[in-house]
């Protein structure tokens, strides 16, 4: 059972990914008065990008014919690393939350790279925005976990998740504040609105598409399936440490269908959240960002300031 | 007994290569080729003599103490210490210079002929024997000489390209900026014997007991100004981003890898052991250095465009992540706490170890691109993956190693670095965590802005079109300078997936000082497979089990997408989009352009400038530019508001001297007779 339950712990992310950003593409639809693409438009999409030929720049090394294999291999371990439907797997190898941050940043790095790597004009300035937000945004994603890691005691994310995160009452006022902290890195860095428009590639302000503009084919269904789970695994963090109800406590069919479920409700809320931003606020200019991602970093310190033992 | 005999044999060998490599090299300075192939092969030899000591002594634990006492000089004694701490700086030092000097054999070539070659290795011989005498002596006096012999050492390896202006004056400011410190040990040291009666180190561990706290601490301000500014740490380090770049590359390599680590040695000997037990305030007053040191480090860094400077600028970076390491553990001392101390303690060796590996990988990859470029400006490199594919893939290890992405080394020492911060923040009292917090929260920001930083240093310099003439011109680097990077290269992630098993070996070494001596036998930070973990469950972490998924999870990507679901589609080679213009290197990014937005969020503490020059063509109507230069840089806070009034301090008081030193001679005479008539005086 504990097999069959890694192995869904494996496959969980990459195939859940595309569903997420469908139906966050769906509520915004919604909320623009379309119909929208079906929930399931995702998944086509990256089955035609994976059956195309490709067209590689000849200025090109081998970091971008590399860097999408990396940055998707990269997720891939993060999204086994964190709690998604079961607290009691207990991963002590890279169930860390330095791991998975610092195993992100692999990401981020090679992502970075391919932008630079063709010469082109726009990949660079992606590239240079993308380093800068990341590099910001770093302290308030470490230390909203670390708030959770001294509550809980562990800085294993499993055992986070086990300790119960808003459940645990007297904690409640630096769980939320950390959630607070962590929603705001949950945007930034999975490039969503207010920090980057994901929808766009010719925008002055664009971010993640700037980079990914050399990409074409298999490698750039690669990126954006990579991106997807980057985001899944930021909802499964903000679900399953902050608020862990429902996820399975033991290896049996019940706890995990429920678990399941619980965990697809949760995935909803989230997706409605960032959809509802998305569409009722505007972007904001670059140099306003920091100020956004160093208040996450201001509600942790308050936070763990708040923190009795 | 012959146990004894043998180590100490080994250890006066080791000197004598040195001794024997730097005598050789002034023997053979006629022909450059002979005096630089005795050169490297005494420091080859020496080295791996050195880094075979070094381990051996950890491992089998015996202690070396031996000395002679010199009947001239009667407080000076030659006398050598060498504990598990000693000789784990001995290892890193001979392990880093191994390789240094494998690099060197090849990278040399390109002095025949326009230096002395006998010379270079004379002072390089010199240097290496330095560093290994300052980690070994524990004689007061004694050490302020191999100190010095070090300091000079190293100084004329500075100004070894002498034909450049710069150098030279970077060498001038690195001789000053070393002897005010050196003032400052030597002060310290003076304080220590007044109040203690000896010179020799374990007499005054044995006697700190009963120094008064006001000269305690006295000593430690001293100290900390003294070997910091050695250690390059804010705002100290004004000497480091001018020397280290001016040196030839695998002597940068050695003096950012070790050299300035020889600083945080003494700083370990002085506070965790021979001054033991210490106030909790020098434990946080380290901290928040390590923490203002590590972050403005980065900022500097990211604002430089000479390759060479912005690497000087990381070893400031690192230091202050050692030193969050040093302070942590120093605190936790202080406060009852020797279990998480050693684990701190161990942390912080761990980097200084990983700093070494990777940031002499990174300073000789940089040599290897500047020998075949011929400048330091990142803004004319470009493209250079193509040309010189292997040292790439070199700096691009160094650059991930430094960066702290796993699996390579820089992650698990600072990671372990993190941890013991954690500690403090989760069980401190309350004004101690706060200085946890503040050095957790610098270590994460400081993390965030070196994968920026090194982003753009391997994206400006080796990806993209190449900037100028002089890329095009690149080939690889002879098989001396590939062999010494890519044992660097393999060292980083030898130590990163092994990093388990390391850990071990530090805590040995953090464990070798008295009072922590029986710390390690309750946890250690070791946890069977290759793991680590700290704090009883608190956290743990596989190196060996990670790397092994990346691996898989990278190989299984590979096969799925580009042999089973893809494996008839074509790749097929085109342009780069250029939005129908003509695609020319100026319209990459630049370097500067780059940081660019970083700098600007920062600009409280870097102080952007922006100078601009517009020439007309003609100076009355001013309608047409000519040309129109700007001149974009950083403030240097440090000069106008730290050195800039000491300066005018001893301007004032210099004028003020020159009233007394008139010139005249019967003046001088009258100073003399009041001089005598005082003293005679005084002595009534």
């Amino acid at each position: 059972m504990t097999i069959l339950i890694w192995i869904l712990q494996l496959l969980f992310v990459p195939a859940l990914s595309p569903l997420c950003v469908g139906i966050i593409r769906k509520i915004k639809a919604k909320f623009q008065n379309r119909v929208g693409a079906g929930i399931f438009q995702p998944y086509r999409d990256l089955w035609k990008l994976l059956h195309k030929d490709e067209v590689v720049s000849k200025d090109a090394s081998w970091i971008s014919i590399c860097a999408p294999f990396i940055v998707f291999a990269v997720t891939l371990i993060v999204g086994a690393s964190v709690p998604l439907l079961a607290s009691f797997l207990n991963n002590p190898y890279t169930g860390d939350l330095l791991i998975v941050i610092y195993t992100l940043a692999i990401g981020t790095f090679f992502l970075a790279l391919t932008g630079m790597d063709p010469g082109g004009a726009f990949g660079g300035f992606g590239s240079s925005r993308e380093m800068t937000l990341s590099a910001l945004a770093e302290g308030g994603f470490i230390f909203s976990l670390l708030t959770m890691a001294i509550i809980s005691g562990s800085t294993n994310l499993f055992s986070i998740s086990q300790f119960g995160g808003v459940a645990q009452y007297q904690h409640l006022l630096p769980v939320l504040l950390a959630f607070g902290g962590f929603f705001i890195v949950l945007l930034g860095e999975t490039k969503r609105f207010p920090f980057d428009n994901p929808s766009t590639h010719l925008e002055l302000t664009m971010v993640h598409e700037a980079m990914l503009l050399e990409l074409s084919g298999k490698r750039l269904a690669l990126m954006e399936w990579a991106a997807s789970n980057k985001l899944l695994i930021f909802i499964a963090l903000g679900a399953n440490l902050f608020f862990p109800f429902g996820i399975a406590g033991s290896a049996t069919l019940g706890a995990m269908g429920i678990s399941l479920m619980a965990f697809i409700v949760k995935m909803l809320i989230f997706c409605l959240a960032i959809a509802v931003i998305e569409s009722s606020i505007a972007k904001f200019r670059f140099f306003r960002l920091p100020d956004l991602l160093i208040t996450s970093f201001i509600l942790n310190v308050v936070a763990i300031s708040l923190i009795r033992l | 007994m012959t146990a004894i005999f043998t180590i100490q044999s080994a250890f006066l060998s080791l000197l004598g290569i040195f001794l024997a490599g730097a005598a050789g090299s002034l023997i053979l300075r006629k022909n450059d080729s002979w005096a630089n192939g005795w050169s490297s092969f005494c420091a080859v030899t020496g080295s791996l003599v050195g880094a075979i000591f070094g381990i051996a002594t950890m491992i089998s634990g015996n202690n070396l103490s031996f000395g002679m006492a010199s009947p001239l000089f009667p407080l000076l004694s030659i006398s050598f210490y060498v504990d598990t701490l000693s000789a784990f700086f001995i290892a890193v030092i001979s392990i880093i210079a191994l390789f240094c000097s494998l690099y060197g054999f090849g990278y040399v070539k390109h002095f025949y002929k326009k230096y002395s070659i006998g010379a270079l290795g004379f002072f390089y011989h010199l240097f290496i024997a330095g560093m290994i005498l300052v980690v070994s002596a524990s004689n007061g006096l004694f050490f302020l000489i191999v100190w010095e012999i070090m300091s000079v050492a190293s100084y004329f390896l500075v100004v070894y390209d002498r034909n450049d202006e710069n150098n030279v004056k970077a060498g001038f400011l690195y001789l000053i900026m070393t002897h005010i410190g050196t003032a400052f040990i030597t002060f310290a040291f003076f304080l220590l014997y007044k109040f203690t009666g000896s010179f020799d180190f374990e007499a005054i561990k044995a006697g700190s007991g009963a120094l008064p706290v006001a000269i305690k601490n006295a000593v430690f301000v001293l100290a900390m100004i003294g070997f910091g500014t050695k250690a390059g740490i804010v705002p100290f380090h004004i000497w480091l981003p001018s020397a280290h770049p001016a040196a030839p590359s695998h002597v940068s390599g050695l003096m950012s890898g070790v050299m300035i680590k020889t600083g945080v040695y003494m700083m370990i000997r002085l506070f965790m052991d021979m001054l033991q037990p210490i106030p909790t305030w020098w434990g946080l007053t380290v901290l928040v250095i390590g923490a203002v040191s590590s972050l403005l480090g980065v900022l500097y860094a990211l604002s430089e465009h000479d390759i060479k400077k912005l690497l000087a600028y990381h070893s400031i970076e690192n230091i202050g992540i050692i030193l969050l390491g040093l302070g942590s553990a120093l605190t936790f001392s202080s406060i009852g706490m020797p279990v998480i101390a050693t684990i701190a303690l161990a942390a912080s060796l761990f980097h200084t170890l990983n700093h070494a590996t990777f940031k002499s990988l990174l300073f000789l990859s940089a040599g290897s691109v500047i020998n075949k470029t011929h400048t330091r400006n990142m803004e004319e490199y470009g493209g250079l993956i193509k040309f010189m594919p292997l040292t790439a893939l070199f700096f691009l290890v160094g650059s991930m190693a430094i960066s702290a992405l796993p699996p390579f080394n820089g992650f698990f020492s600072e990671w372990l670095t993190f941890q013991s911060l954690f500690q403090g923040i989760a069980s401190a009292d309350v004004i101690v965590k706060w200085f946890f917090v503040l050095g957790a929260g610098s270590l994460a920001f400081t993390g965030g802005l070196a994968l920026a930083c090194f982003v753009k240093v391997f994206g400006i310099t080796f990806l993209a079109r190449p900037r100028s003439d002089e890329v095009f011109h690149a080939k690889e680097s002879s098989f001396s300078l590939i062999a010494g990077m890519g044992a660097l290269a393999v060292l980083s992630l030898i130590f990163g997936v092994f990093s388990g098993y390391l850990i071990t070996f530090l805590e040995k070494a953090a464990t070798g000082m008295g009072f922590l001596k029986n710390a390690t036998t309750i946890t250690s930070a070791a946890s069977g497979h290759g793991a680590l973990s700290v704090g009883n469950g608190f956290a743990s972490v596989s190196a060996p089990a990670l790397f092994v998924f990346l691996l898989v999870a990278l190989v299984v990507s590979v096969i799925v997408f580009r042999f089973v679901i893809n494996r008839h589609q074509k790749v097929k080679v085109g342009m780069t989009w250029d939005c129908g213009t003509n695609l020319r290197p100026r319209m990459e990014i630049t370097a500067t352009g780059f940081a660019r937005s970083i700098i600007l969020i920062f600009k409280g503490v870097l102080k952007p400038s922006i100078q601009q020059e517009i020439t007309y063509d003609d100076a009355k109507s001013r309608y047409l530019p000519k040309s129109h230069v700007i001149i974009m840089g950083i403030h240097d806070v440090y000069y106008s508001y730290l050195y800039q009034p000491i300066i005018k301090v001893v301007t004032v008081l210099s004028s003020w001297a020159t009233k007394i030193q008139n010139g005249n001679i019967n003046v001088y005479v009258l100073y003399v007779l009041i001089a005598l008539i005082l003293a005679l005086i005084s002595a009534l």
